[in-house]
């Protein structure tokens, strides 16, 4: 069992140095060289050719699209765009990498030299960006005979390649310095701002427990007040934001104990696991990996064109830092209400509401107290809910038009996610719908009125407040569908306290 | 330079050859030969020459993003030495290495 | 029937005289009498042939509107993938392999109407310069039994001076379509790089591999190359320009007023006397025929073998990674407690071939790093100082030539075990493929102390194919009339 040293005390005393690569997959509809689907799923080995079988004699093709959406990525992480790249060949074999050199980008990445902001508790720091290039992904093994699936003990392994060869960017930080005590906090700020930039870029959909986006975190110890950064280690394959946080957490408490007792750290690879929030070493190699980089002679260099990048560049969607404020200021949010809105995945629904029609307060107010909790109840993502921006707007729509009380649009909320079909659908199925028939109404009043004389005296005699029981007593009539804002007029007016 | 036997080894196991003592004694002759031999690219090659790694100067050949026609299940396994499961059966997989 | 040419052949078909069974029957006959002493195919796919040249005439009779080599039958490297057959590049590792899928090459000779009989020996991965290096025995020479066919495409020109087959296709990567055809008599052509698919050829080194014709004339290997280049969406390193007019200029044959140039460097030690004599009549016949020659130097010609021998084992080392025991393929040493790298280097050590290790291996050492620089970055630069010289010629002739190996065809065995040796027949050959520029060899006569042919290499610039067969026509006329025929018709009978 590893010993710790508490993260208050590590910090105390050393400084971590932090460094990220995140590999994502690009939302391109064909693999990255050849045409093969992406879609997730689909039966073993039926999403391959002899492109991305690496069959003999068989030759790759740039997607173009994949092109576009690194630089687009590029662009947004502020990075340069290359005048003039290639692809590479990192050999090494392995039984999932069909050719066995996977074909990357060494060092001539399409995208270099950027910067990245993000907030950690009010304050803001700016992730240096050395690198972003292409590259293909492997198959996925699956592991026979050992204690499920693991590569332990395995007698043999069965390997699928639908995977094989669907694009991947992957994005390298400059040494993360100087972030203290907020280094596990900044981590995870760090992956949580790129994934949703590369979502608002329409890059990838980013589904971090389809493993999509993959974190390798290196962490390593200095004394604090030194110059001369420590060993690292790398954690390779953390894939989730959370455990970004807990791996850079654990390493630092890790590191501290190795340092403290006098020992030294080893460079290597180690492996996040999920369950403990620990890491533990890779497979030690009795030589260092020789890649043998070099220029991929199977394909000709990359030179987008000047005028291309302009093109992506004007066409870039609002980001998501620029969105952040410019919603604070529009719907009069707090920083926490706003925070809340993002957690919740919210921002997207409220906005497509509110460009439906609804007011940002509605709007806010249906996705997260009343949807937010029925999401919760059932355990999915907001998103998922069977209710459309639309149809909230609609809903809303009726409750402004004074057509339902927000009591009445629960229940057409409650019918809609049922699937009993769309708001008005709903509301004519359910018979939903505010009394504002005045006669029927008047009628409601005059016989209430007339079954509590004693509160209706209480307003004739100018207690006012009185006309709440009466109020409640015309909604219980009208089972809720009576308008109560209207019933108070009327009550008032036949009371003589108009 | 020259290419020992020990040097040989090494290269053998980096691209996965596994040659037999006699075998690696044999290479380690013929490789040192060679690699003096062609050493001589060393005499003409100076400093300020570009590499050249492709015979043509092209740039920017892609393909639009559109799906093509895959193999079959069958197809991409019927030059498999051993399949399951749909997949390609292959031996004990001692660690991911990336 | 099996002497007259692809042309010939072409047009007998067309005009009824003959059919494309009848043409692919009398090639499978003559396989069937001299397969035992060539030893030039690997597969003879003589029902699926067969079925081929029914489709081919079934289409004829429909009155579909067909190529010229409709009909005509071919051999094909054992480079190639094909569906049909198995694809093996003459190596175990690959034995029995049937691939899904067909290479651009394979489906254009289809397309073309062309009926391939077989698969045709090869040194192991075009690794070679003899057909040696086959896991499956080597090739004889039809001139000689004794000797070397070239290499590495040996099954091709040997096929085809055997008379088994008209044409066949080869690729070349320093020589290996333009030596065996000049070791055996016939017109070999190394298109400039791209301008035919590498697609299904199985890499030995991408960026030097070239698919050509080999074929008994300047003609025939005009009209096959025609019919197989061309762009190819699918190989990113293909060209877009249309496929140079070659057909055109091997029916035009004529010198006059071009600017030759001969390299200096390719001459000297190492020649074998007879080689040089008839290179230096051939100059000869250039200059009586109108075309002005000049000597030419090319320095760093001197070097392109070296660079050559980091280049090209480079690119294989990591192109033959695939060859691991995973997805196809021979699988060694799997006993169920094994792993998968182990399994991996038992099957890599078994399946391949010597010359195909020590280039492994060569390759793997040039790309190491802390070698890189002095050995892969050197060589890449020599590359440019040869793509340098190459442009500085062409800026003074239109054509450079020079003969295309050093020696005749030497002997099976004699240059087995000696590496260097062996790397030497494709001293001339080599610059073109490095700066992809095109080149041919075409017969220029048989040399004094053996009686085996030599080859006369005409080099010409990127795009300019139709240079090459230009000049390999006028000097096929003229070299036919002296001779009163083709050479080939001056080799011993089978």
């Amino acid at each position: 069992m590893t010993t710790l040293v508490p993260f208050d005390e590590a910090l105390a005393k050393y400084s971590p140095v932090l460094g990220i690569e995140t590999h994502i997959e690009l939302g391109t509809a064909s693999k990255m060289f050849c045409g093969c689907p992406t879609e997730f799923g689909g039966a073993p080995n039926t999403h391959v050719c002899p492109v991305c079988l690496g069959l003999p004699g068989s030759l790759p093709v740039v997607n173009e699209k994949a092109i576009e959406y690194a630089i687009r990525i590029g662009l947004a992480l502020n990075c340069s765009i290359a005048e003039w790249c290639r692809f590479a060949r990192k050999n090494y074999f392995y039984p999932d990498m069909p050719k066995d050199f996977q074909i990357s980008q060494y060092d001539e990445p399409i995208c270099f030299d950027g910067y990245l902001d993000v907030e950690v508790e009010g304050e803001t720091y700016r992730i240096g960006i050395e690198r972003a290039h292409l590259e293909e992904d492997t198959g996925k093994s699956t592991h026979v005979g050992g204690a499920t699936g693991r590569i332990h003990g395995a007698v043999h392994s069965l390997v699928d390649y639908n995977r094989a060869g669907i694009p991947l960017i992957e994005i390298v930080t400059k040494p993360i310095e100087a972030t203290e005590e907020k280094a596990p906090l900044v981590a995870k700020a760090y992956a949580t701002e790129l994934r949703e930039l590369v979502r608002a870029l329409g890059a990838s959909d980013v589904r971090m427990e389809e493993g999509s986006m993959r974190c390798d975190v290196n962490v390593s110890l200095m004394l604090k007040g030194a110059s001369q950064w420590g060993t690292r280690t790398e954690t390779k394959n953390v894939n989730s934001l959370r455990s970004v946080e807990r791996s850079v957490r654990h390493e630092i408490e890790r590191q501290a104990a190795v340092l403290d007792a006098g020992g030294k750290i080893v460079q290597e690879t180690r492996h996040f696991h999920e369950n403990t929030g620990t890491t533990s070493p890779g497979r030690s190699k009795e030589e260092a990996q020789d890649y043998r980089y070099f220029p991929e002679p199977d394909l000709v260099p990359v030179a987008p064109a000047r005028e291309w990048v302009e093109e992506i560049r004007a066409g870039l969607p609002e980001l998501p830092a620029a969105r952040r404020v410019r919603v604070k200021e529009a719907w009069s949010l707090s920083d926490e209400e706003l925070r809340d809105v993002i957690n919740a995945g919210a921002l997207d629904l409220i906005e497509e509401t509110v460009a439906a029609g609804a007011s940002p307060a509605a709007a806010r107010k249906w996705w997260m107290n009343e949807l937010s909790r029925t999401a919760t109840a059932q355990g999915v993502e907001l998103s998922a809910l069977p209710v459309t921006a639309e149809q909230v707007a609609r809903i809303q729509a009726l409750v402004d038009a004074g057509e339902l009380n927000d009591k009445l649009a629960r229940k057409v909320f409650e019918g809609v996610l049922a699937g009993e079909g769309t708001p008005d659908e709903v509301v004519a199925a359910r018979g939903l719908k505010v009394v504002s028939d005045e006669g029927e109404l008047v009628a409601i009043v005059e016989k209430v009125i007339a079954d509590n004389a004693d509160a209706a005296q209480k307003v004739r005699d100018g207690k006012v407040a009185a006309a709440g029981a009466l109020v409640g007593a015309v909604m219980k009539a009208s089972r809720g569908q009576a308008d109560a804002a209207r019933a108070r007029e009327i009550i008032l007016e036949r009371l003589g306290q108009a | 330079m020259s290419i020992t036997r020990d040097e040989v080894a090494h290269l053998a196991r980096l691209s996965r050859l596994a040659l037999g003592e006699e075998e690696l004694e044999h290479f380690a002759v013929q490789l040192d030969a060679i690699v003096s031999a062609v050493a001589r690219v060393q005499e003409v090659a100076a400093e300020d020459i570009p590499p050249t790694t492709h015979a043509l100067p092209i740039t920017n050949v892609f393909r639009p993003d559109e799906v093509q026609q895959t193999l079959s299940n069958a197809e991409a396994l019927s030059g498999a030495p051993a399949a399951e499961e749909e997949r390609f059966r292959v031996p004990r997989i001692l660690e991911e290495e990336d | 029937m099996i002497f007259k040419t692809a042309a010939e052949l072409g047009e007998l078909i067309a005009s009824g005289e003959t059919t494309a069974v009848e043409v692919a029957q009398a090639h499978l006959e003559r396989i069937e009498q001299v397969e035992g002493k060539v030893n030039a195919f690997l597969h003879v796919s003589a029902e699926r042939a067969l079925e081929q040249a029914a489709a081919v005439d079934a289409r004829r009779a429909a009155g579909e509107e067909l190529g010229p080599l409709a009909g005509v039958p071919i051999a094909h490297k054992d480079v190639f993938t094909t569906k049909d057959m198995p694809t093996t590049c003459a190596s175990k590792i690959l034995e029995g392999w049937v691939p899904p899928y067909d290479a651009t090459v394979t489906t254009r000779l289809r397309e073309a109407g062309l009926v391939i009989l077989g698969k045709t020996n090869m040194d192991e991965f075009a690794m070679g310069s003899s057909t040696e290096n086959s896991a499956y025995g080597p090739t004889s020479n039809p001139w000689d039994l004794s000797r070397i066919p070239g290499g590495s495409s040996g099954g091709s020109s040997a096929a085809v001076a055997a008379y088994e087959a008209p044409l066949a296709t080869g690729t070349d990567t320093g020589g290996s379509i333009r030596q065996p055809a000049a070791v055996t008599g016939l017109v070999g052509m190394k298109p400039t790089y791209g301008g035919s698919s590498r697609f299904g050829l199985v890499a030995f080194a991408s960026s030097l591999d070239t698919p050509g014709p080999f074929a008994r004339n300047v003609l025939d290997a005009a009209l096959l190359h025609e019919a197989f280049s061309g762009h190819d969406p699918r190989d990113s390193t293909s060209i877009s320009e249309p496929v140079p007019p070659v057909v055109e200029a091997a029916r035009q044959a004529d010198v006059a007023g071009l600017r030759i140039g001969v390299v200096k460097e390719f001459s000297g030690e190492g020649y074998q006397a007879g080689v040089l004599n008839r290179f230096n009549e051939t100059v000869e016949l250039l200059e009586s025929l109108g075309a002005k020659v000049v000597e030419v130097s090319c320095p760093s010609f001197d070097y392109a073998l070296s660079s050559y021998y980091l280049i090209a084992p480079s690119e294989a080392s990591s192109n033959l990674a695939r060859f691991d025991a995973m997805r196809y393929g021979l699988r060694v040493g799997d006993d169920g407690t094994r792993s998968a790298e182990e399994v991996m280097a038992l099957t890599r050590a078994a399946g391949f071939g010597p010359e195909v290790k020590r280039r492994i291996i060569l390759g793997t050492y040039a790309l190491s790093s802390g070698y890189y620089d002095a050995y892969y970055g050197k060589a890449q630069q020599v590359r440019t100082l040869i793509a340098r010289d190459f442009e500085a010629a062409f800026g003074q002739v239109d054509v450079l030539i020079s003969p295309t190996t050093p020696t005749t065809a030497f002997p099976i065995g004699e240059r087995a075990d000696d590496p260097m040796a062996m790397y030497l027949a494709d001293l001339c050959t080599i610059p073109s493929n490095m700066a992809g520029n095109a080149a041919i060899s075409v017969p220029c006569g048989l040399a004094d102390e053996d009686g085996l042919p030599v080859g006369l290499q005409i080099m010409a610039p990127v795009l300019a194919d139709d240079r090459c067969y230009r000049v390999g026509a006028a000097v096929e006329k003229a070299l036919e009339d002296r001779w009163g025929g083709p050479l080939l018709r001056k080799a011993p009978a089978l």
